[in-house]
């Protein structure tokens, strides 16, 4: 009983301490929150809603993808048969949607060599549901999770080192079409591989992943998950680096700094000179006295 | 010589001494008495030199060359020349620990470790940007005035010279750092020189010292680059110059300017000052492009790897024009005996370039040959009186314009939403038909503008003043052209003075026989067709049969009033003229 006593009473010590209220009422949501947690039928409930959205992203589906996609996402040939009005769906992931479907991209305004990017037509709600029904279709990527593209967790060394490897995992694979500063670059008939600049680092991600359009595919086997985290952690870092060298002109290399040194620079020059020529020693310009 | 003292007043309490020298007085006459500049200067410091903007192009390339010493200067003394491999630990986040040239580190450590280095580097590229481009409008405007005639040929040679020396200057300084782009230029160089057939590979084995890219081309280039080319380009600009002041400079006609005169300010003090500040605002316009202006950051480039490329890689603006050929050659190859002769690289990159220079070194030659024109020249034809000249430099600018913007085929594409595929297929009939059309638009125009040179000389300009007769018609008054303007526009030949035709019945106009042969019959052709239909300048007899008629005219419209406050139109004295307020 003492042995008892002895520790409850170290304990109960506290119990009319000023904290004491604080950490019943802590102790105990917690307690319950975490027993909720444990017991609560959430993975029923999960599965149910998954079931639910997928039939909800089959409705959007049928109304604003199926005609150049076929109702069962299976693709539609064109009438002569040798393009894809819409290619098959089956296999392209959840991932393929999302970035389509969330840089506006999909749905096209009109065929065309590029589905150009514009503001999403669908809330990230219903994209999401669109990507659970063309997920249901066959497996393909998934959207990534926030953790595999950002930097969070590595330390200030790691960190730098992934920004160097990004950059050169960067100018071996992407500035062939995406120019050294991510400024975009052209693609074969009316084709272009777009400007960088201000891309989410999830589409970034999602489009190493499904390779969109004229784009190669950069698996996860060619490519692991680090090392395109890499690729947009060198991305972010260049955006966040200043521009030391004064104004970009573009970034698009030596024909922008040509227009500029001939636009500004002989444009100005011969300017000046106009200037210095048109001032005479004379006191008083009179027109035609000048020399 | 005696002087009678007598008469010398005698309040004068001490002799005249000569008053003491000045400090400045004294070292220029010790310089004076060792080097005798006294009598070099006394003449060329009263030099005259004439006054007009367009004269000032050619001073731009002077000192941007000067800015490009002087910046060069700065860079050498951190630039390390070596292809020997490192890993950067500079200060630069992105590229730390990556192997790389030591010239690409150390032109890293310029940009971010040593102090005013980035901008002494973007000073020194856009230096250079402006350095060609002023030689090459310099080379337009001495075109177009005329200035390439006898006796300014071989100047226009140097000129030449300078300009594709200036070319390769600027290409061995871009290939220096060893950054991603240069080294995609490096590489495409050597592409070109191995295009050439049957030399090409042993040429590109000697520049780099074996196979590309070795560890020897940086250093080459560098020696090419900071030594060989600018002490020619030296010694060419001191020729340029010194011919220049030999033959003194053309000027524009005016009254009191003749063929034996210059008529301007002389070099000091006026001529210093204007040439002197304008190597001040060249100075500052390379700072100021230096600072404000990103050009060729490296940093984002990388070093140079074989395996990397980058859209929008091109060389600088200067090589671009072979750069657009190059792009819009189809891929022509042929085999022959086991190898392969790429006419695809080989015709636009080698063969055009030096057929199109060759054409520019050849041209003060051809035209003086086609006009037979072997007199000295010094006043300056306006672009208009030399029709077909100007449609053929024009012609030219517009080949090279269009090659020049096939060279950024695709920025074009990506900018303006075109397709690159079609942007080559309009360029590849551009190229020809284009200089053709524009050869013939410019010839008209000339000619226009020369009809309506003659038309303000014979009928005077217009006024903008319109009278109405009695019976109720309008028409403008035109008033004679002030005389110093008419003789501006008079002062030029009359075609038939300017060439010696080679004639068509096989004899001159003196009688003499003309030589018979292909060449003559050829260069009768381009005679005709370089003097054909252009409007000579109106008589002696003429402008005075036009004046009589003018004054008769003027005579009968003074009877009517002119509208008030035309009074005031700027034409008129208005001493006296007052608003009459009548209407």
């Amino acid at each position: 009983m003492r042995l008892l006593n002895r520790s409850a009473g170290r304990l109960s010590r506290h119990r009319r301490g000023p904290l004491a209220g604080v950490v019943l009422l802590l102790l105990g949501l917690v307690l319950t929150g975490s027993l909720y947690a444990a017991f609560a039928p959430a993975q029923a409930t999960s599965a149910e809603s998954d079931t639910a959205q997928v039939e909800k992203g089959r409705e959007l589906f049928l109304v604003g993808c199926a005609f150049c996609h076929g109702q069962n996402g299976e693709g539609i040939l064109t009438q002569r048969g040798d393009t894809q009005l819409g290619p098959p769906l089956a296999g392209v992931g959840a991932a393929a949607v999302d970035f389509q479907v969330g840089t506006g991209r999909m749905p096209m305004v009109q065929p065309g060599q590029q589905a150009p990017d514009k503001a999403p037509v669908y809330s990230q709600e219903e994209i999401d549901a669109l990507g659970a029904y063309v997920a249901s279709l066959g497996p393909g990527p998934a959207v990534p999770d926030e953790e595999q593209y950002s930097l969070e967790g590595l330390s200030e060394e790691e960190r730098e080192e992934a920004i160097v490897r990004g950059g050169q995992i960067f100018l071996t694979n992407c500035t062939a079409c995406h120019n050294f500063n991510g400024s975009g670059g052209a693609m074969p008939r009316g084709g272009y591989a777009p400007a960088l600049h201000d891309i989410e680092p999830k589409y970034i991600y999602e489009a190493m992943l499904t390779g969109p359009q004229q784009m190669p595919n950069f698996s996860n086997g060619n490519l692991p998950p680090e090392e395109k985290r890499d690729v947009i952690a060198y991305l972010e870092s260049l955006r966040e680096t200043p521009e030391y060298g004064g104004f970009g002109l573009g970034g698009l290399g030596p024909v922008s700094e040509g227009l500029f040194a001939w636009l500004v620079g002989i444009g100005g020059l011969v300017g000046f000179a106009v200037w210095i020529a048109a001032h005479t020693t004379r006191s008083t310009k009179k027109k035609g006295q000048a020399a | 010589m005696s002087i009678d003292t007598s008469k010398v007043a005698t309040s004068n309490s001490s002799a005249a001494v000569a008053k003491k020298p000045g400090r400045a007085g004294v070292v220029a006459n010790w310089a004076d008495e060792r080097l005798g500049l006294g009598t070099a200067m006394k003449k060329n410091l009263r030099k005259v030199f004439p006054d007009h903007w367009s004269f000032m192009l050619g001073e731009i390339a002077l000192w941007s060359f000067v800015v490009l010493l002087l910046s060069g200067v700065f860079l050498t003394l951190w630039f390390n020349p070596s292809m020997g491999e490192i890993h950067y630990e500079g200060s630069y986040d992105q590229l730390r620990g990556v192997a790389m040239s030591e010239s690409m580190a150390s032109t890293l450590d310029i940009s971010f470790d040593v102090r005013g280095g980035l901008l002494m580097r973007q000073m020194h590229h856009w230096a250079a940007m402006l350095f060609i481009a002023s030689m090459m409008i310099h080379l337009l405007r001495v075109f177009f005035t005329g200035a390439h005639r006898k006796p300014r040929e071989m100047n226009w040679v140097i000129g030449c010279l300078l300009l594709i020396l200036g070319t390769l200057e600027g290409f061995t300084g871009y290939s220096l750092p060893d950054d991603l782009l240069s080294g995609t230029g490096v590489r495409a160089a050597d592409g070109f020189m191995k295009s050439i057939p049957v030399v090409g590979t042993y040429l590109s084995f000697f520049l780099f010292g074996g196979e590309f890219p070795g560890d020897a081309i940086i250093p080459r280039l560098y020696m090419i680059h900071i030594l060989l080319i600018p002490g020619l380009l030296l010694a060419l600009i001191a020729a340029h110059m010194l011919l220049l002041v030999y033959h003194k400079h053309t000027q524009w006609p005016g009254p009191g300017r003749t063929e034996q005169n210059v008529v301007g300010f002389p070099m000091l003090p006026v001529y210093a000052a204007k040439a002197g500040g304008f190597f001040f605002i060249v100075f500052g316009v390379c700072a100021l492009m230096g600072g404000l202006l990103t050009i060729n950051p490296v940093w984002k480039y990388g070093p140079y790897d074989p395996t990397k490329v980058t859209a929008g890689s091109q060389p600088d603006w200067y090589m671009g024009w072979p750069d657009g050929a190059l792009r819009i050659m189809p891929g022509w190859e042929s085999e022959f005996w086991g190898t392969t002769w790429s006419w695809n690289v080989f015709l636009p990159i080698i063969v055009l370039p030096g057929l199109m220079f060759t054409i520019l070194l050849l041209l003060p030659f051809l035209e003086a040959w086609v006009t037979g024109d072997k007199r000295e020249h010094h006043l300056l034809q306006r672009p208009r009186n030399a029709p077909t000249r100007t449609a053929l430099m024009v012609a030219l600018m517009t080949f090279y314009g269009l090659m020049w913007a096939a060279g950024g085929n695709d920025i074009i594409a990506i900018k303006l939403h075109l397709s690159i595929n079609q942007i080559t297929y309009f360029m590849r009939a551009a190229v020809f038909i284009g200089p053709v059309i524009a050869f013939m638009i410019t010839r008209r125009w000339c000619i226009s503008l020369q009809r309506q040179d003659n038309e303000k000389l014979l009928h005077g300009y217009e006024t903008g003043v319109i009278m109405r007769s009695p019976e109720g018609g309008y028409s403008e008054r035109h008033l004679p052209l002030d005389t110093a303007k008419a003789y501006a526009v008079t002062a030029r030949d009359r075609d038939e003075a300017s060439y010696v035709p080679v004639g068509t019945d096989g004899v001159d106009p003196n009688g003499v026989p003309a030589p018979t042969g292909r060449g003559s019959k050829l260069r009768g052709r381009l005679q005709t067709l370089w003097f054909a239909d252009n409007i000579q300048k109106p008589t002696a007899a003429e402008l005075e049969e036009a004046h009589h008629h003018a004054e008769h005219e003027a005579h009968g419209e003074l009877e009517g009033v002119s509208a008030d406050g035309h009074q005031f139109d700027g034409h008129h004295a208005v001493e006296g003229e007052t608003l009459r307020g009548d209407h």
